[in-house]
C-alpha cells in the first residue's frame, strides 16, 4: 500500500466481494417449494450462480422462496431490478438461463415470450 | 466457479466460543460439503457482537436472519431449511422478552433498534482476522486522510472541536490531552493504549478488541501522528488471551500491508506497535501503575504531576487512552468534528458502549448515544426485568462507581449527571438490580474487590478499604453496631481524599452511593438486625406457610435434618439447625416455603 489511492483502489474491489450484506441492486428469486424442486429447482439455481460468475455480474443477491401456488409453472424465477417490477417467469430451464441472464439482467430486457406474470409495487 | 450467494456469519468471539461456536463452523462446514453447496456459500468468521448471552450466534445473508443459541446438532437443519430451501428456521430465532414475538433480523430488535452503533457497528460483522474486510468498509481511510491531507496541529484541534471525552472512566477531553503531550518536549514520545479493563462485569473494550481490531490501531496511529510519536504499546489484559491474539494478528496484517510501520502512505510518517500483557492487577488499568508495568516495574501507582503526557513511559511525554477512545478517533477524522458532535449533550459528545448485565433480560453491550435516559436503556434496550420482579437500582462504573435507584431512572446519562448523582460514568459497567437484591450486600461486594486489587502503597486505600469492609461484612452478618454508619462515612471521606491513586479514591463511592438512597437497608441490618431484600443468609430465615400440602420432599432434601413434619401434615423448619442453604425451597412443588 503506498499510497491512499491504492487504498481507495482496493476499498472498491473489496466491497463488491461483501456487498452481498447490504443491500443489492437486483434480486433473483428461485422457487424453491417442494414442487420447484422436483421440477429441478436446484439445477437451475446452479446454473445461475454459474452464469454470474462467468459474465462476472456485480450488485446481484440470489435468494429462494417457498410454492407460490403455481406448481405446474415451476420451476419459477423472478427478477427484481432495483426500482422496478417482479417479472416472474415460469416453466424456466437450466439452457434458458444464459439468454435470460444476458438479456434481462445484463440489457434490462424483458424476456416477453417467457414471462407467465408481473407484479408491480 | 459459482457466484458465492450466501454469507454465514458465525460469531467467533469469547463469548460464543466458549458457548461452541467453533463446533458450530466445523458442523456448517462438513453439511455445506455434504448437500454440495460449498462453492455458493462462503463462512465468515467474525468478532463478538456484543449479546452474548444468546451466543453462539449465526447471521446468513442476504436475508439477514439472525438465529441465536444455535449448537451443532442444528446445523443440519438451518443447512437444509435455510440455505438450500430458503425457508427460516422459527424455532432459532430470537423472540423478545416480554411480547415473545419473534424477530427474523436484528435491526428489528428492541435491543438493536435503539442503539446507535458506531463503534460497534463492525463488531460481529465483518472477519477481525482478514485486514481486506475492515479495509472493504472504509477502514484505514481515516489514517489516509490524515497523513495526507491534515497536519498535527490541525488534527489535534478537530479532536478537540469533536469534544470526545476519555471513555475509560474519567472523562477528561481527550483532544486537550493529545495537545499536552503534543506540546511537550522531547524527540521520543509514545502512545499507549489502556486495554486493562479491570471492572467486573465490563467486556466492552473486550469486544472491540475482539470484532474490530484495526480500528484501534488506526486510532492510535492518527494519535501517533497528531503528537509526534513513533512507538505504540497496547496494555491487554492477559484474561483476553483472543482479544491479544487477534491484536497481534491485525498489526502482522497492517504491517504488511504497509499501514503501520515505516513511511505510511509515503508521508514520511513512522509507527510500531508493540501488545504488553497484563498480569492480572486490577489497579494496572491506573495510568501510572500500567506505565509502570511497561517498564518491568511492580504495578503502583505514583503521585502526578508530573503527568503522563509530560513525562511518562520512560519518563518520556505520553499520550494513555482507553480501547474505546482510540476507536472514536477514525470516525472524528473521517466524518470531521462536527457531524462527530452533533450527537450528544453539550458537555459529553458522542456515543457510550454500555455492557448491560444482571438482573436484566437483554445482556450484551449497548452503544447509546450521550444523553439517553436510564429507563430506554433498561426498559426498551434491555427489555426490562426478568420473571416480572420489580427494578431496585442500577450500578453504574463498576468498583468505582455509584447506583441509581428507580426514581432517577429518568435522568440524562452523561459524564456531569452522573457524578452529581454520585454514581460515575466509569467504563461503562451497568449492573441491573431487583428486589432481591441487598443494596448493603453491593457495597460489600464492591469493597471485597478493591480490598483484594488495592496495591498497598498508601495507608489511607490498604488500611480504609480493609477497615470498611470489615464493617460492612460485620453489617451483613447482623454484628452490625450503632454508630457504623456514620464511621463508614467518616472513612470514606477520608480514603477519598487522601489516597494515591483513582482506585482508593474512588473505592468508597458504591457504600457512599448506597447510603445515599437506601440508608434504611443499612438502619434495617443494624437495629433490626433484618435483610429488607431477604438476600443476607445470616439475616433470613426461610419458613414453610400453610400452602404446605405435607409432600415431605423438603425434609429429604434437608442436608441438616432441621425439618420435622408428619406425610400429609404441616412441616416446619427448625430456625436453630437452619443453614439457610435453601435446597427445601428449591425442592418444594407448591411454593409453600418463603425466604424472609
Amino acid at each position: 500500500m503506498k499510497t491512499v489511492e491504492d487504498l481507495k483502489r482496493l476499498r472498491e474491489k473489496l466491497q463488491t466481494d461483501n456487498q452481498i450484506r447490504h443491500a443489492a441492486g437486483t434480486q433473483i428469486i428461485v422457487g424453491m417449494g417442494t414442487c420447484g424442486i422436483a421440477a429441478g429447482a436446484r439445477e437451475v439455481l446452479s446454473a445461475i450462480l454459474d452464469e454470474i460468475a462467468k459474465a462476472k455480474i456485480q450488485d446481484v443477491n440470489v435468494t429462494q422462496t417457498g410454492c407460490i401456488g403455481m406448481c405446474e409453472q415451476e420451476v419459477l424465477v423472478d427478477i427484481v431490478k432495483a426500482g422496478g417490477p417482479r417479472i416472474s417467469y415460469g416453466k424456466v430451464t437450466p439452457d434458458f438461463i444464459p439468454k435470460l441472464i444476458s438479456e434481462h439482467v445484463v440489457n434490462d430486457r424483458i424476456v416477453e415470450e417467457r414471462v407467465i406474470g408481473k407484479i408491480t409495487k | 466457479m459459482k457466484h458465492i450467494r450466501s454469507h454465514v456469519l458465525v460469531c467467533g468471539g469469547t463469548g460464543c466460543a466458549s458457548s461452541g461456536s467453533k463446533k458450530v463452523m466445523e458442523s456448517l462446514k462438513q453439511e455445506l460439503e455434504l448437500k454440495g453447496l460449498e462453492s455458493e456459500v462462503k463462512i465468515v468468521e467474525t468478532g463478538c457482537h456484543g449479546f452474548c448471552e444468546m451466543g453462539p450466534i449465526m447471521i446468513i445473508y442476504p436475508e439477514g436472519t439472525f438465529y441465536c443459541r444455535v449448537q451443532p446438532e442444528d446445523v443440519p437443519e438451518i443447512v437444509d431449511v435455510h440455505i438450500y430451501k430458503g425457508r427460516i428456521v422459527n424455532r432459532l430465532l430470537y423472540k423478545e422478552p416480554i411480547s415473545h414475538e419473534m424477530i427474523p433480523n436484528f435491526e428489528h430488535m428492541q435491543f438493536y433498534k435503539k442503539q446507535m452503533r458506531r463503534i460497534l457497528t463492525n463488531c460481529g460483522h465483518i472477519n477481525p482476522e482478514i485486514i481486506e474486510e475492515y479495509i472493504a468498509v472504509g477502514g484505514y481511510a481515516g489514517l489516509g486522510k490524515a497523513l495526507t491531507e491534515m497536519k498535527p496541529e490541525e488534527i489535534v484541534a478537530e479532536m478537540k472541536k469533536s469534544g470526545l471525552r476519555g471513555r475509560g472512566g474519567a472523562g477528561f477531553p481527550t483532544g486537550l490531552k493529545w495537545e499536552f503531550a503534543r506540546n511537550a518536549p522531547g524527540a521520543q514520545k509514545y502512545v499507549v493504549c489502556n486495554a486493562d479493563e479491570g471492572d467486573p462485569g465490563a467486556f466492552m473494550d473486550r469486544s472491540v478488541l475482539e470484532g474490530d481490531p484495526h480500528r484501534v490501531l488506526e486510532g492510535m496511529a492518527i494519535c501517533g501522528y497528531a503528537m509526534g510519536a513513533s512507538e505504540g504499546y497496547i496494555y491487554c489484559r492477559a484474561e483476553y488471551p483472543l482479544a491479544i491474539k487477534r491484536l497481534h494478528i491485525a498489526i502482522k496484517q497492517a504491517m504488511d500491508m504497509g499501514l503501520l510501520g515505516d513511511d505510511i502512505f509515503g508521508s514520511g510518517f513512522n509507527f510500531h506497535i508493540k501488545v504488553k500483557e497484563g498480569a492480572g492487577a486490577f489497579v494496572c488499568g491506573e495510568e501510572t501503575a500500567l506505565l509502570a508495568s511497561i517498564e518491568g516495574k511492580r504495578g503502583t501507582p505514583r503521585p502526578r504531576p508530573p503527568f503522563p503526557a509530560v513525562s511518562g513511559l520512560w519518563g518520556k511525554p505520553t499520550n494513555i487512552n482507553n480501547v474505546e477512545t482510540f476507536a472514536n478517533v477514525p470516525l472524528i477524522i473521517v466524518d470531521g468534528a462536527d457531524a462527530y458532535a452533533s450527537v450528544g449533550t453539550a458537555k459529553s459528545k458522542g456515543t457510550k458502549v454500555f455492557a448491560l448485565t444482571g438482573k436484566i433480560n437483554n445482556t450484551g453491550l449497548a452503544e447509546v448515544p450521550m444523553g439517553i435516559t436510564m429507563r430506554e436503556i433498561i426498559y426498551e434496550i434491555g427489555g426490562g426485568i426478568p420473571d416480572g420482579k420489580k427494578f431496585k437500582a442500577v450500578q453504574i462504573g463498576g468498583p468505582s462507581g455509584g447506583c441509581l435507584p428507580e426514581n432517577m431512572l429518568d435522568l440524562q446519562i452523561d459524564y456531569e449527571s452522573l457524578t452529581a448523582a454520585g454514581a460515575m460514568m466509569g467504563s461503562g459497567g451497568l449492573v441491573v438490580m431487583d428486589e432481591t437484591t441487598c443494596m448493603v450486600d453491593v457495597a460489600r461486594f464492591f469493597l471485597n474487590f478493591t480490598q483484594k486489587e488495592s496495591c498497598g502503597k498508601c495507608t489511607p486505600c490498604r488500611e480504609g478499604t480493609m477497615r470498611m469492609l470489615e464493617i460492612l461484612t460485620r453489617i451483613t452478618e447482623g454484628q452490625g453496631r450503632e454508630g457504623d454508619i456514620e464511621l463508614l462515612e467518616s472513612l470514606a471521606k477520608n480514603i477519598k481524599a487522601a489516597s494515591l491513586c483513582g482506585l482508593g479514591q474512588t473505592a468508597p463511592n458504591p457504600v457512599l452511593s448506597t447510603l445515599r438512597y437506601f440508608r434504611h437497608e443499612y438502619e434495617a441490618h443494624i437495629r433490626d438486625k433484618k435483610c429488607p431484600a431477604g438476600a443476607c443468609t445470616k439475616l433470613s430465615g426461610y419458613q414453610i406457610t400453610e400452602l404446605c400440602k405435607g409432600c415431605g420432599l423438603c425434609k429429604k432434601a434437608c442436608p441438616v435434618e432441621a425439618i420435622t413434619g408428619e406425610i400429609k401434615g404441616q412441616h416446619v423448619i427448625n430456625q436453630d439447625k437452619c443453614i439457610k442453604c435453601g435446597a427445601c425451597m428449591a425442592k418444594c412443588p407448591f411454593k409453600a416455603i418463603i425466604k424472609g
